[in-house]
């Protein structure tokens, strides 16, 4: 299938199908059910792996992605040129070793990095799906990770693990797939989303959808894209990633190049010109109408729901082990909601471990340098692995 | 002293080797204030348990799982109770147990989520203790309450004949007793709780409903 599309700014276009990474193609025969009760066909699923399979393969670990990450976990961002997001977690040596395992990280479902999502091209029209495109959740994305899995001939995943929107599908992977866990490390999530992460996310929506170039999600017939709206919700939302006291130490009320108030609305601060830059960066890499999609599915996750509101349910049948990560100044997934997990865990006897890592980085902890994060996983994938005689 | 029954690495500490010794092979164990998990780590490695902690201190925590332990950061006080009925074999108060804000309930709670509980606590009745107190006038430290009393975690201190006592009126079956010398050596029980509780610097106790 052909994935070929308009980028929103000049210069940066590029053809999805010659993004440097694997592709899985499911045709007309292997539709993807969706919750919403729609099929989903045909489907690509873009995937980095790094690291060898061993014969039996037994040693693969799944990597799940973040709201805007992608599969570029551990090499250069083609569009970006930035290193891949996790590369201080994978690599040979690094907490995740590629030396000893095979790792995998598929661009999610509703993705805009290669996998089928609203940009791509609807098989019917033949024109990008747009709001055509069926609303997705989170047991989506993992029902497609999984197809993905049986395409690779892998039966379970030593570990699977992922932060934020990642750590949903990981806690997700737990309830729907047990038998094929052998251990994970759900990192800064939560079982279900709060309202005031619903809130933030529906700010960012409207300002997505306020831009007239929007046009009701048809913005790719038009030869245009919201991305005054995108780089507001990427704005809005890269607050919440962060905490006062790191916006407090980084920017303070520190003044941007200039000496004094100008008495305007320029950027006069460090934090304006800051946001203004995560803004405008951010449309260059991602799609509107994904963001859209991708945080409606983080809105509708809430895992007890599916198990009779009991959550401990959801973790019935779950044998693995659970390592629990959240960390101090997270108040996007505070520790209470880690916890919230944890004892859901306790409560049906699952090999849990939970760890609160002392940081004052906010949310985005889990992709910075977190010397104490990465002893945890290091100490607990290599147990892990013990267990699997690897 | 009596030899353990299987060769375990010396220069644990002296309450564990006994700890060991009651917990058979391949049990589930949940280990109530593991600290940094060594306890858990010789069980793990000598008796192949299935085990599990439970640390207050959150860097306790972060090296136990750094050591690829199973280690939960909460309160003993409070978090046994969400776990379910009977989820392990055996739960351990490893001097755990005086610095509980409510050692009773806490006890019931392990002893509903385990079959049997291990218990090992300072003497208070330890004759060092009773001279530094009856005839120094002065708050005991030992070499198992080794610190002063304004810096002390320990808050519920008990001597072995009122942990016997408190198990008697509450119902909880003794199963083993052992009293422990300053040097680590067993005190004989032949000579009656009375002797134990004058020579024993702590106790291991195992305890079932």
């Amino acid at each position: 299938m052909s994935t070929a599309r308009k980028k929103p700014e000049p210069g940066t276009e590029i053809n999805l199908d010659d993004l440097p990474c694997n592709f899985a193609r499911f045709g007309k025969d292997q539709p993807l059910e969706l919750d919403c009760g729609l099929k989903l066909k045909p489907l690509t699923i873009a995937y980095e792996t790094v690291g060898t399979l061993n014969a039996d393969k037994s040693n693969a670990i799944l990597i799940c992605h973040a709201l805007t990450g992608d599969q570029f976990v551990a090499s250069t961002h083609p569009i970006t040129g930035k290193g891949g997001w996790w590369e201080m977690v994978v690599g040979p040596g690094k907490p995740i070793d590629t030396d000893r395992f095979f790792v995998i990280c598929s661009n999610v479902l509703g993705g805009c990095m290669g996998t089928t999502g609203p940009a791509s091209i609807n098989p019917e029209t033949g024109e990008p799906y747009g709001l055509k495109f069926p609303v997705i959740t989170v047991s989506d994305m993992v029902r497609a990770q999984a197809m993905l899995v049986d395409h690779l001939g892998i039966e379970s995943l030593l570990c699977v693990t992922g932060g934020s929107m990642g750590g949903m599908q990981v806690l997700e992977w737990l309830a729907k797939y047990p038998e094929r866990v052998h251990s994970a490390i759900p990192i800064a999530a939560a079982a279900k989303h709060s309202a005031q992460n619903i809130a933030f996310h529906e700010v960012g929506r409207q300002a997505i959808m306020a831009d007239p170039e929007w046009h009701g999600g048809d913005y790719a017939r038009h030869q245009t894209s919201p991305s005054a709206g995108l780089a507001v919700a990427r704005m809005a939302a890269h607050i919440t990633y962060l905490s006062e006291a790191a916006l407090h130490t980084k920017f303070g009320r520190n003044l941007q190049d200039r000496e004094q108030l100008t008495y305007g609305f320029d950027a006069d601060f460090q934090i304006e010109s800051y946001l203004r830059y995560q803004g405008s960066t951010f449309v260059d890499r991602f799609d509107a109408n994904a963001y859209l999609y991708l945080t409606r599915a983080m809105d509708y996750f809430d895992l007890a729901a599916d198990f009779g509101e009991n959550l401990g349910a959801a973790f019935q049948a779950a044998d693995s082990r659970v390592c629990v990560v959240s960390f101090t100044s997270d108040w996007l997934f505070p520790t209470s909601e880690n916890r919230d997990v944890v004892r859901a865990l306790n409560a049906v006897a699952a090999n849990v471990s939970f760890v609160e890592i002392e940081s004052d980085k906010g949310h985005d902890s889990f992709l910075l340098d977190m010397p104490e994060m990465f002893d945890v996983m290091t100490g607990f994938i290599d147990a892990a692995a013990n267990r699997c005689g690897l | 002293m009596d030899d353990l029954a299987s060769p375990i690495p010396t220069g644990s500490r002296v309450d564990f080797l006994v700890i060991a010794e009651m917990i058979e092979e391949g049990a589930r164990v949940l280990d109530v204030g593991c600290s940094d998990g060594a306890l858990l780590k010789l069980l793990t490695e000598e008796r192949n348990v299935d085990g599990r902690g439970i640390e207050i201190s959150q860097s306790g925590v972060n090296r136990c799982v750094a050591r690829g332990l199973s280690v939960v950061q909460g309160d003993g006080d409070t978090d046994l109770a969400y776990y379910p009925d009977g989820a392990f074999d055996y739960v351990i108060l490893s001097q755990t147990v005086q610095a509980m804000k409510q050692p009773v309930p806490t006890l019931h709670q392990a002893l509903r989520i385990g079959r049997h509980v291990v218990v090992s606590f300072p003497n208070f009745g330890y004759w060092k203790i009773r001279f530094q107190v009856g005839v120094q006038g002065r708050m005991p430290m030992t070499d198992t309450l080794p610190v002063y009393w304004y810096e002390t975690p320990n808050i519920h201190f008990c001597t072995v004949r009122d942990f016997v006592e408190m198990c008697t009126a509450q119902n909880i079956v003794v199963r083993k007793q052992i009293a422990l010398n300053h040097h680590g050596r067993r005190v004989k029980l032949g000579g009656g709780l009375r002797i134990a509780n004058l020579f024993a610097e702590q106790a291991v106790l195992l305890l079932s409903r």
